[in-house]
């Protein structure tokens, strides 16, 4: 058993921004390029601390995602930590709900839990369960873990802004192995149908899944084309830039008349060498020893 | 015995509900003339969505529209919306609890000449597996839209079935119904038949049969499957001292198992099952299938016989 605190996850304290309650429709982090980089890194470290220190989990679905979800809490998204139910919120989705330790990790440092909470992860009685559970974790917006639903949960979660005349964003972060499901397909299609320029998906394309190579299990490329087709509009980048994922959400939120998609071109385990593009670390945790080394190479 | 369909008074109430309730939502598959809908559409085509053929999209919408403080009601037909979708109905509206109204048309074998791919037979099974659905089959149009009526006023989530053809009117206007709880249709002595859906309209002919062979039968409707009415059924079977429970459905999972496994603990008594058995059924006409397969008065009253027997 690793013990969360043995691990010695250091972190930093956030920088401090002045917060402003519910007025602005800006995010109350706001951190710089390079803020967002060194806290990509922190809740990177947390990760690895969390699912070694839990004994089971994927790390390399929530290190591929690390980034935009740090872009999108500390930069992007409008929201209250002190409210999770805010009702002018945006909404994020995690449908590839595996990277659950990505999200707790970016929650408890924007204030949603205690951070000594992410220890918990996985065990019996905690909020943190091993895929996201709607009814548990303040700041979660929909229970995952089945592959292919989050992008038909988001659009009615988009509709439901429309409907109401609220000009919240929704936004959902799928994997590209979940794009061989065939529902996010026919979420596709109702998006585009349903003219939903309020919502923007955003697809880790991390090139992997469970078993090896998405290009040999079940080849999704053409991708760039296959969304255009079911008509939306594409923004192709690197996933670990932050200036491109940054101008990226920009641009979705100016697209008039149809949903953005965002193939966000990533590297499975990024951060730590042993784990980057090795098939191993989809669902296993690291051990004492690979934790350690993992926590030393992510500074 | 007049006749009426609870498919048109289903689409009826929505649009009543939909006058009274401006966050009630109506979600379709494309068979809006089929499930009726179609008249809600027709009223507030803003509030109405036609998801196309995509039943499980339908019910990720509608957890999201559910999240959004609305009150989503989806509707396709019965065999599409449980057996295609159950991953969907478990993890986005069963397990996050979500104000979800499932209604299905076309279940059971009564769909007909559609044949077996539209014979909904398993659906009460795994919507009474999915943990805090309300689960409610009416037998009759006036249940329908008060059963309908209920779940727009109770929060979480609900599967009602509806049937395809019109079905015998048994209840007055004014009808006073609660959810969860079973209704004594007709009193009796020596056995009480348990009956849900399209099947209470044949307990009670089974009943007079039976009447007219000095057999007093009790006929309870179990209009809520889930939660079931366990005072009620453990009262009759004390009082009665037999059982038969009949359903348009397979024998696994449904009325039959869920008051077999209530009265195995509370009140064992000579039990019979009226349904479909284990296999699919066929084209025909509705009431051929029914014969067919052995949900007519008379195949109750056959079990009835062998059930106070056993006495």
């Amino acid at each position: 058993m690793v013990s969360h605190f043995e691990l010695k996850c250091t972190t930093q304290p956030m920088p401090k921004r002045a917060f402003v309650r519910n007025a602005s429709p800006s995010n109350k982090f706001n951190l710089s390029t390079a803020e967002l980089k060194e806290t990509a890194k922190m809740l990177r470290r947390h990760v690895i601390t969390m699912i070694a220190t839990a004994g089971s989990g994927h790390p390399g679905g929530s290190l591929s995602a690390a980034d935009i979800i740090t872009a999108l809490y500390f930069r992007i998204l409008r929201h209250d930590p002190e409210n999770p139910q805010w009702s002018e919120r945006d909404r994020f989705v995690l449908s590839k709900g595996h990277a659950a330790p990505i999200l707790y990790a970016a929650l408890a440092e924007a204030g949603y839990f205690p951070v000594a909470e992410l220890a918990t992860l996985r065990r019996l009685d905690s909020r943190l369960q091993g895929h996201t559970d709607r009814n548990l974790t303040p700041g979660v917006e929909m229970s995952a873990g089945s592959l292919g639903i989050g992008l038909s949960f988001a659009i009615g979660v988009a509709l439901a802004a429309r409907l109401d005349s609220k000009t919240y964003r929704t936004y959902a972060l799928l994997s590209d192995g979940e794009c061989e499901e065939g529902q996010t397909w026919e979420a596709a299609l109702a998006a585009a149908q349903f003219n939903l320029d309020n919502l923007t998906a955003m697809v880790d394309c991390n090139g992997m899944q469970l078993s090896g190579w998405t290009r040999d299990i079940m080849n999704l490329e053409p991708l760039i084309r296959k969304w255009q087709a079911f008509g939306w509009h594409v923004i192709d980048i690197d996933g670990h830039d932050f200036d491109q994922i940054l101008a990226a959400f920009l641009k979705a939120d100016k697209m008039k008349g149809k949903p953005t998609v965002i193939t966000a071109r990533t590297i499975k385990g990024k951060g730590v060498s042993f784990m980057e593009n090795n098939v191993v670390f989809h669902g296993k945790a690291p051990t004492r020893e690979e934790a350690e080394k993992a926590l030393k190479e992510l500074g | 015995m007049a006749e009426a369909s609870t498919r048109e008074i289903y689409g009826k109430t929505l649009v009543e509900l939909g006058r009274q309730n401006k966050d009630i939502i109506v979600l379709d598959a494309d068979v809006s003339p089929s499930t009726m809908t179609n008249f809600f559409a027709r009223e507030f085509p803003e509030r109405f969505f036609n998801c196309g053929l995509q039943e499980q999209n339908m019910i990720g919408i509608a957890a999201g529209l559910a999240a959004s403080g609305k009150t989503v009601f989806a509707s396709t037909f019965a065999v599409f919306v449980v057996c295609r979708c159950f991953d969907q109905l478990r993890l986005c509206i069963s397990q996050p609890n979500l104000n979800v109204k499932i209604v299905a048309t076309h279940g059971g074998i009564s769909v007909g000449e559609d044949g077996t791919s539209h014979q909904a037979i398993e659906d009460l099974a795994l919507c009474c597996a999915l943990p805090g659905f309300t689960v409610v089959v009416p037998a009759d149009a006036i249940e329908t839209a008060v059963a309908v009526r209920a779940a727009a006023d109770t929060y979480g989530p609900f599967y009602i079935r509806l049937s395809r053809p019109k079905t015998p009117i048994i209840y007055p206007e004014g009808y006073h119904f609660t959810l969860g709880k079973a209704v004594t249709m007709k009193q009796g002595k020596d056995v009480t038949i348990m009956a849900t859906g399209i099947m209470v309209a044949k307990a009670l002919e089974a009943a007079d049969i039976l009447a007219r062979q000095n057999i007093d039968c009790r006929v309870i409707n179990i209009h809520t499957l889930k939660p079931l009415d366990e005072a009620a059924i453990v009262k009759a079977a004390s009082e009665t001292g037999a059982v038969v429970v009949a359903e348009e459905h397979l024998a696994q999972g449904g009325l039959g198992s869920r008051v077999a496994q209530i009265l195995a603990k509370e009140k064992p008594v000579p039990m019979e099952f009226v349904n479909l058995g284990d296999r699919y059924a066929m084209s025909g006409k509705a009431e051929e299938l029914l014969q067919r397969y052995g949900l007519t008065p008379t195949d109750i009253e056959e079990l009835v016989k062998s059930a106070v027997k056993r006495k």
